[in-house]
């Protein structure tokens, strides 16, 4: 098979292989670094994570309509604009969500995960009753359409590097931000010894609001850049849900390094093996890796030494 | 009134001779065969509700990968009809005739091995259980033996539900893709699709179904069903006090296997078809709201959820196709922030103190029964 292939076609066929790999890294970062945010810094399991992510990408695609139509000046950086709303909406959404449902449910991981796959179904009938049951696109502006050739075979799209881009600066802020911020590290006190962290004056059930809200918004973000590489349609977010917990589970739950680290391998694992056999042996074999893997190592890939 | 008796208290019997009476007597005798096979269909997912109250609401072991077991075992049932269904003269018009048709249509030409057995109905009768039973095994005992439980348990289940939808459904050549196994008619030369077959049937799935019941009874009232509430709450105890406690949680999650797959070759039998959407994430995750509805810790409980819900799935898809994902939604939460037991916790809090108090009143009410409680003080 690898024998037909000319070496310079070969490595080509590598590289636009890993980077198709990178794509799917970068939606898969997106979406895990709210996940482990919520699951493993407070141990919540939000199966609504998907419909956070959903909800973004709707924002992103009614300020694309909303450009066309009103503004057509601003089309070309409307995106910027979607993507803060995007942020905002999803996080209002937690913060909402976070003081109905999951606040009462701190103790009872196993029912959180019933409660939220109960929000995720009235979410996506919501979206489905407003934006109806056919996929949707976005219009991206012209700057972000077409692709830079790196050699004659090897191209490019622009849509994904800048997408790749967005995930390298949206880790790095939330990296800074777990680790530098005071924010940051009242969520860490808070995870680490949730009564000693209230005796020194956190307001304990204030970062716990935050904490989950910000992983909402981070999944909406996720959602809005979704939206350049794929459409958007009212079940999607399930689709990606148990890739993304795996994702989680795999690196490790409460290590951002981990998630990172694991979202590269299971991608780039999953796109190379896509071009040995179909896309479907292709995800049973990954995913089928992964689950042996946890079953030798519960722990996943990273894991923070906490006293417990 | 509750005095300790044979396998069920006083209570437990007459709750058992009322569902009997509804599933065997009643029902029968009031709903057409078309209804009839609806409730058939919806009485096979009580045998996952019954297990998962075995494995969830008693032992805390939430497995949201049922629809795995269930699944497998109503695949096991649909390979062998389905052989049954092609013989060489009932397929000659296919290039390969003797083959099941969508393997004809995937240009496969020889029946995999691991088909051949499916040949014998003594074989697929064993493979029904064992096949979901010994799955159920490895995943468990990979997982319990590495004390893995709680949510980790439940992602992993709900990948491996994941695994095997994509997995049949990329098999187009050996499953049937998604359009699952269909075009099945008979069972050992009995017309499977006829009136009277299905009426049949459905006593089978019934008596089946009773029979899984006083079985998971059993289960509950020994000290092995003592040992797994035990475990749900203080599972580190049990350990010391020097139990294996990885054993019985695979036990209990081999057994609840068991009864799925039980309800999955019962539901091919009457519906006629399997396919890989009772497969995945989705059907598995509605299994558990079955038994949540009827009460997580009451197996008759797990039998009325199973029916309610899928009674209420079935009126409202055909009245109002939009609501029902809203109210499966508002199920979800509403019997985990406000009624943890379902109906069954809703009955034992509400409506049997007040029918005490009732039929207490109307004693009263009687004269010279009046007299009877006060001077016994």
């Amino acid at each position: 098979m690898i024998g037909d292939y000319t070496f310079g076609e070969f490595t080509s066929i590598l590289a636009m292989q890993g980077f198709a790999g990178l794509s799917l890294f970068s939606v898969f970062v997106l979406m895990a670094l709210g996940l482990a945010i919520i699951f493993g810094q407070m141990g919540v399991i939000n199966m609504a994570h998907g419909e956070f992510m959903i909800l973004g990408a709707y924002v992103t695609y009614l300020c694309s309509h909303l450009a066309t139509e009103y503004v057509p000046v601003l089309f070309p950086v409307y995106f910027f604009a979607a993507m803060t709303l995007a942020f905002c909406a999803s996080f209002g959404l937690g913060v909402l969500v976070e003081w109905g449902l999951i606040r009462h449910l701190y103790r009872r991981p196993l029912d959180t995960l019933l409660a939220t796959w109960g929000l995720s179904l009235i979410l996506q009938q919501v979206y489905r009753s407003v934006f109806g049951a056919r996929e949707v696109g976005v219009t991206l502006p012209d700057w972000m359409m077409g692709s830079v050739a790196l050699t004659d075979m090897i191209e490019i799209p622009i849509n994904g590097l800048f997408v790749m881009g967005l995930t390298v600066l949206i880790a790095f802020a939330v990296y800074l931000m777990m680790a530098r911020s005071t924010f940051g590290k009242q969520v860490r006190a808070v995870l680490q010894n949730r009564v000693m962290a209230g005796a020194v004056g956190i307001d304990t059930k204030r970062v716990d609001r935050m904490t989950f809200g910000l992983g909402c918004g981070i999944a909406g973000i996720a959602g809005s850049a979704f939206t350049m590489i794929g459409s958007t349609g009212p079940t999607a977010g399930q689709l990606y849900i148990v890739d993304t917990f795996l994702v989680v589970v795999f690196g490790g739950a409460g290590s951002l390094i981990g998630t990172i680290a694991s979202a590269f391998t299971i991608s780039q694992a999953q796109s190379a093996m896509e071009f040995f056999m179909s896309g479907s042996m292709a995800k049973v074999l990954t995913l089928l890796t992964v689950v042996g893997i946890l079953m030798l190592r519960p722990q996943g890939l990273f894991t923070l030494n906490i006293r417990r | 009134m509750t005095s300790e008796t044979f396998l069920f208290k006083q209570r437990e019997w007459v709750a058992l001779a009322i569902l009997a009476a509804l599933i065997l007597l009643v029902l029968p005798a009031t709903v057409d065969i078309f209804r009839l096979n609806l409730v058939g269909k919806y009485l096979t997912y009580a045998f996952v509700a019954l297990g998962l109250v075995l494995c969830w609401g008693l032992g805390g072991i939430l497995s949201l990968g049922q629809g795995i077991f269930f699944g497998l075992g109503g695949y096991c049932m649909a390979m062998f009809l389905k052989l049954e269904a092609s013989t060489p003269e009932a397929t000659k018009i296919q290039s390969t005739p003797g083959i099941p048709d969508f393997m004809d249509w995937n240009q496969v030409t020889e029946l995999p091995f691991w088909w051949q057995p499916f040949h014998s109905f003594g074989f697929t009768l064993i493979a029904i259980v064992a096949v979901p039973t010994a799955f159920a095994y490895v995943i468990g005992a990979a997982m319990f033996k590495r004390r893995v439980g709680g949510v980790y348990f439940a992602i992993i289940t709900q990948a491996v539900a994941a695994i095997l939808t994509i997995l049949i459904i990329g098999q187009q050549g050996y499953t049937g893709g998604v359009n699952g196994i269909t075009d099945l008619r008979t069972l050992l030369g009995w017309d499977i699709r006829t009136d009277d077959a299905k009426f049949v049937l459905y006593f089978v799935n019934a008596v089946l179904l009773i029979g899984c019941l006083v079985l998971a009874q059993f289960v509950r009232v020994s000290k092995f069903g003592r040992l797994l509430v035990a475990m749900r709450d203080r599972e580190d105890r049990v350990r010391f006090s020097g139990y294996d406690v990885s054993n019985f949680k695979i036990f209990v999650f081999c057994l609840a296997a068991a009864f799925s797959a039980v309800g999955g070759a019962m539901f091919t039998l009457q519906v006629g078809f399997m396919s890989p959407s009772f497969v995945g994430i989705v059907p598995s995750i509605e299994m558990v709201i079955f038994c949540a509805v009827g009460g997580r810790l009451s197996l008759f409980g797990a039998v009325y959820g199973a029916l309610l819900v899928n009674f209420a799935k079935t009126s409202f898809s055909e009245s109002f196709p939009e609501l029902w994902l809203f109210a499966m939604g508002g199920l979800f939460i509403a019997v985990v922030m406000a009624f943890p037991f379902g109906l069954a916790g809703v009955i034992r809090e509400h409506v049997e103190p007040a029918l005490l108090k009732f039929t207490r009143s109307v004693a009263l009410l009687r004269p010279g029964a009046a007299a009877a409680p006060s001077s016994s003080k």
